[in-house]
């Protein structure tokens, strides 16, 4: 399908820029950049979730050949800056930042946490060096459960005084207490969302190379975000922001896991910066599995009021979130924003929250994909529950309660403006695509005929893209014709597989009237690039895409303005497409976009007087606060009774991202995301055991879908324009948000026909059999 | 640590090496030969990036040491377009049903298809899937691959 609002370019299915140097192995990735005497360094890291450092000996590690280096806590932690991001700078935080340090000094607080770093000649004598370390604990009763952590005595960070991080208690609410006893229903479950995280394919890396003499830091890294990188690197470091270089590179993935520098990498630039040299470090995946970031690890008591008729009255919700030992940014708990969220699309009339941040002694939290997603997980499985226990059908309990376009703008019970969003269109557009009434007759069938349990899921939600806060608002772009003609524009995005090399082509190409095929983007680094605000939370195609078009619109303006005076015509009487002008009406009479170039640069005495030479432009672009997309998922599956195999048979989504830059990149995010939704709730699961150790610390037990565990996914479009200048909405985060509630809420479905009821995930097989056959 | 001379033909070029024998054959490539297109996702074998062709067999890097590569035939991702900027049916696929987002795992998947449409050129969608299930991709959902796939099925019988 291509896009109903499509122009020559923008709405088109452009095949990607970046896919010729990717496919055929000329991408260029952290760990493929060598520069000259560059060194190896690898982490020594905790084995225990939490103990005294008794004793710590180096010396046969440093005595090793190759070694250049073996630094301790003691030795590089003193004298460095914040390890924060920017965002979490300053006095404005609501709750204490984790006690962040480069490496344990003293104690250690979860399995993984970093204690000693190798610098040496290679990575197999840096890993030769870590066994070398002599070291020896006194184990302490490591915190696991956030439920403990809350009113246990012993703290995860002492200094900090409480393993509370942060707390948002519930005014009295007379009102709402009202609305709950004098509702015909209340339905109250204990939902759980298990801890499993972003796994890109690609690992972190860095390789970070400090020259003394000219104080020069350049950094190659696996990031999302260049130039938060150089501030947060510049501040730990001590070496002047102009004087650091990020570049990006190719990445590979990070769904959020890249968007913030991490502890690890922010000491491997410490530690070349600290011994003046070139260091390298590429993360290994048990590192990534179990000392990166977490996430999703959620628990909430929700209670859902309805009236007789299963209209929504009243919501409540009491939100406890783990997050880990060093989550990455403050506290790392986003508990807020998944209550300011939880009403979602529906009419509710009132909510009332509580939310709780603990630390625990594992693997911090960070963003993963929709970090907030916990509302739509907590609110869409409620509305199956409530669904059941009325008994009403889920898809009818969402048709009575979902807001209409005609409502619109409408304020949700926790003060969000909803406006050009179309939930009812997508649940009706999801619920015909997948065929719901005669999946139901089938389901009754197979059920009463042949015992199988079949069932289908929604997932309805409204995602909040692009969020103006601070620096996540703006976005600035460059957009350069070079002499001859063709375009370089420059943006401070740091695309992770999002195309954002062709979307933003696509822009360009589309509003200054060149062809796509002379526009290169250059974007991940900060030395050529605006300053920006990288890509994540869904932000890119309304953020840089809004910059790259202003600015595009401005050099356009130029073109046509010395093309008129080239020309001896007015302006207003030049149309400009693919790379040319010409007097509307006289195609003839034209010059094309090279000949205004070479005009601009190599003959300025022909240009309109006081117009000055050059032709470029660089443009900010400040995005509204939010810009609301929406989507409906809706997934079918097959449970199978004997093994507690959950098959998913059809997938369907019907998203409104307003106008699409590109369709066939807006299909692609969405079933990554969708893809990630199946795999959190089927397969994926990061397991500690009450001692605080990682039990799935390789691919073979934390299980990331195959090609085989996924159906087609089939997508229906709905195209509403946002109020922003291009109309586009962010998208990049709503697959994974609303495809886990989708999946969970079908095999909860299908498991309804056997009278069983589920509200935890993770969903493997041996948790379905315990839900089929409780007394095995 | 014990070192071993060997010899390898990588992409139709003769390369030696000295190498010690813990030394895997993932890095002899990317750091002796310089061939960074082979990638290192998981080194424990479960996750495909870093799949060659060895005499004809795909493989994964990671877990073979060059030592035992020692007088075998070596194909890398690099050494399967003609490097005039043109691509292989597959590589060509891939990019036509964006079968591919932050590119990491695609070498692995590229090398893993190719072989796998060499010796069925005309699978099934069972078939295809089964065939790819030992490369993991986060990014795609295996959409816009499984439908390479096809492509590249139809485009070499054709």
């Amino acid at each position: 399908m291509t896009s109903t609002t499509a122009g020559r370019f923008v709405g088109q299915r452009v095949e990607r820029r970046e896919d010729p140097r990717l496919v055929t192995g000329h991408g260029t990735y952290v760990d493929d950049v060598v520069v000259p005497g560059m060194l190896h360094a690898a982490f020594l890291r905790s084995d225990l979730a939490r103990a005294r450092v008794a004793r710590l000996d180096v010396e046969a590690a440093r005595a090793l050949p190759g070694v250049r280096a073996v630094l301790t806590g003691a030795e590089l932690n003193p004298g460095l800056g914040s390890f924060q991001p920017t965002m979490f700078q300053g006095d404005a935080m609501p709750a204490p930042c984790a006690p962040v340090r480069a490496l344990a000094d003293g104690d250690v607080r979860f399995v993984g946490d970093p204690v000693a770093l190798v610098v040496a000649e290679s990575r197999y004598l840096a890993e030769d060096a870590c066994e070398l370390v002599d070291i020896e604990y006194e184990p302490l009763e490591p915190i696991v459960d956030p439920e403990v952590a809350r009113s246990s005595d012993d703290l995860v960070h002492p200094e900090l005084g409480s393993n509370v991080a942060m707390s948002v208690p519930t005014p009295p609410d007379t009102d709402l207490d009202a609305a709950f006893a004098s509702a015909a229903h209340v339905v109250s479950e204990r939902l759980v969302q298990h801890r499993h995280t972003n796994v890109p394919m690609e690992t972190r890396g860095v390789l970070a190379s400090y020259e003394p003499a000219s104080g020069h830091l350049d950094i190659w890294l696996s990031t999302q975000n260049p130039h938060e990188a150089r501030q947060v690197c510049s501040r730990l470091t001590g070496v002047p922001e102009h004087l650091v270089r990020v570049r990006g590179g190719d990445v590979g993935g990070g769904f959020g896991m890249k968007y913030f520098l991490q502890r690890d990498e922010l000491t491997v630039v410490a530690a070349a910066t600290r011994l003046g040299c070139a260091v390298k470090w590429i993360e290994d995946r048990r590192e990534n599995l179990i000392a990166s970031m977490h996430a999703r690890a959620d628990v909430a008591t929700v209670d859902v009021a309805v009236d007789a008729e299963g209209r929504l009255v009243a919501a409540r919700m009491d939100h406890l979130e783990d997050c880990g030992a060093y989550p990455v940014g403050g506290t790392g708990g986003v508990g807020p924003f998944a209550a300011m969220l939880f009403p979602g699309p529906y009419r509710l009339p009132k909510m009332g929250f509580t939310t709780t941040a603990v630390w625990t002694n594992t693997c911090g939290r960070g963003a993963y994909r929709g970090p907030w997603m916990f509302e739509t997980v907590a609110r869409e499985e409620m509305m199956d529950l409530v669904a059941r226990a009325i008994g009403v059908d889920p898809l009818e309990l969402r048709r009575r309660n979902v807001v209409g376009t005609d409502e619109l703008p409408f304020t949700t019970a926790m003060g969000m403006e909803l406006d050009h969003v179309t939930p009812a269109e997508t649940l009706e557009q999801a619920a015909e695509i997948i065929d719901y009434d005669a999946f139901r007759a089938d389901q009754r069938r197979a059920f009463e005929h042949e015992g199988r349990l079949l069932g289908v899921g929604i997932g309805l939600y409204v995602e909040p893209t692009s969020m103006a806060s601070g620096a996540l608002g703006v976005e600035c772009a460059t957009v350069r014709v070079q002499p001859s003609g063709t375009v370089t524009v420059l943006l401070g995005t740091g695309s992770h597989g999002q195309g954002v090399e062709t979307t933003m082509a696509q822009v360009v190409a589309e509003h200054l009237g060149v062809s796509i095929d002379d526009v290169v983007v250059v974007q991940g680094d900060t030395e050529s690039a605006p300053f920006g605000a990288g890509t994540g939370g869904s932000r890119t195609a309304v953020v840089a895409g809004g910059a790259a078009r202003a600015a595009s619109l401005e050099v356009r303006e130029k073109v046509v303005e010395i093309a008129a005076h080239l020309l001896e015509a007015a302006p207003e009487d030049l149309e400009l497409d693919d790379g040319r002008a010409s007097v509307r009406g006289t195609p003839t009479r034209g010059v094309t976009v090279a000949e205004v170039a070479a005009a601009a640069y190599n003959a300025p005495a022909e240009l309109p007087a006081e117009l000055p030479p050059g032709l470029e432009a660089t443009v900010s672009y400040q995005a509204p606060p939010i810009t609301w997309s929406n989507a409906c998922h809706a997934c079918t599956v097959e449970v199978d009774p004997e093994t507690g195999v959950v098959t998913v048979q059809r997938y369907v989504v019907s998203e409104d991202c307003g106008v699409m830059i590109n369709p066939m990149i807006v299909e692609g995010q969405i079933a990554g995301g969708v893809v990630q939704g199946i795999g959190g709730v089927l397969y994926e699961h990061l397991v500690y055991d009450d001692q605080g150790t990682p039990l799935t610390t390789t691919f073979l037990d934390y299980l990331v879908p195959t090609a085989t565990e996924v159906p087609d996914i089939e997508y229906g479009h709905i195209e509403t324009r946002s109020p922003t200048p291009g109309g586009h909405k962010g998208m990049g985060e709503g697959g994974a948000i609303g495809s886990p509630p989708a999946v969970f809420n079908a095999v909860a479905d299908a498991l309804a026909l056997r009278g069983v009821k589920i509200t935890e995930q993770p969903l493997t097989p041996s948790r379905i059999l315990e839900a089929l056959h409780p007394s095995m | 640590m014990s070192v071993h001379d060997i010899a390898v033909q990588v992409n139709g070029i003769r390369r030696t090496g000295r190498v010690e024998a813990r030394r895997t054959l993932a890095d002899f490539l990317r750091e002796d030969c310089a061939l960074t297109g082979t990638h290192l996702g998981c080194e424990h074998g479960v996750c495909g990036a870093c799949t060659v062709l060895v005499d004809g067999e795909a493989v994964r890097s990671c877990l073979l040491f060059a030592v035992q590569a020692d007088g075998a035939e070596i194909v890398t991702i690099e050494g399967l377009s003609p490097g005039d900027g043109t691509l292989s049916p597959v590589q060509d696929a891939f990019r036509a049903e964006h079968g591919l987002q932050c590119g990491f795992c695609t070498p692995g998947f590229v090398v893993t298809v190719t072989a796998f449409l060499r010796d069925n050129p005309e699978p099934t969608d069972d078939e295809i899937r089964e065939g790819i299930s030992g490369n993991l991709c986060r990014c795609t959902g295996y959409q816009g691959i499984v439908n390479a796939v096809r492509r590249a099925s139809r485009e070499l019988s054709s």
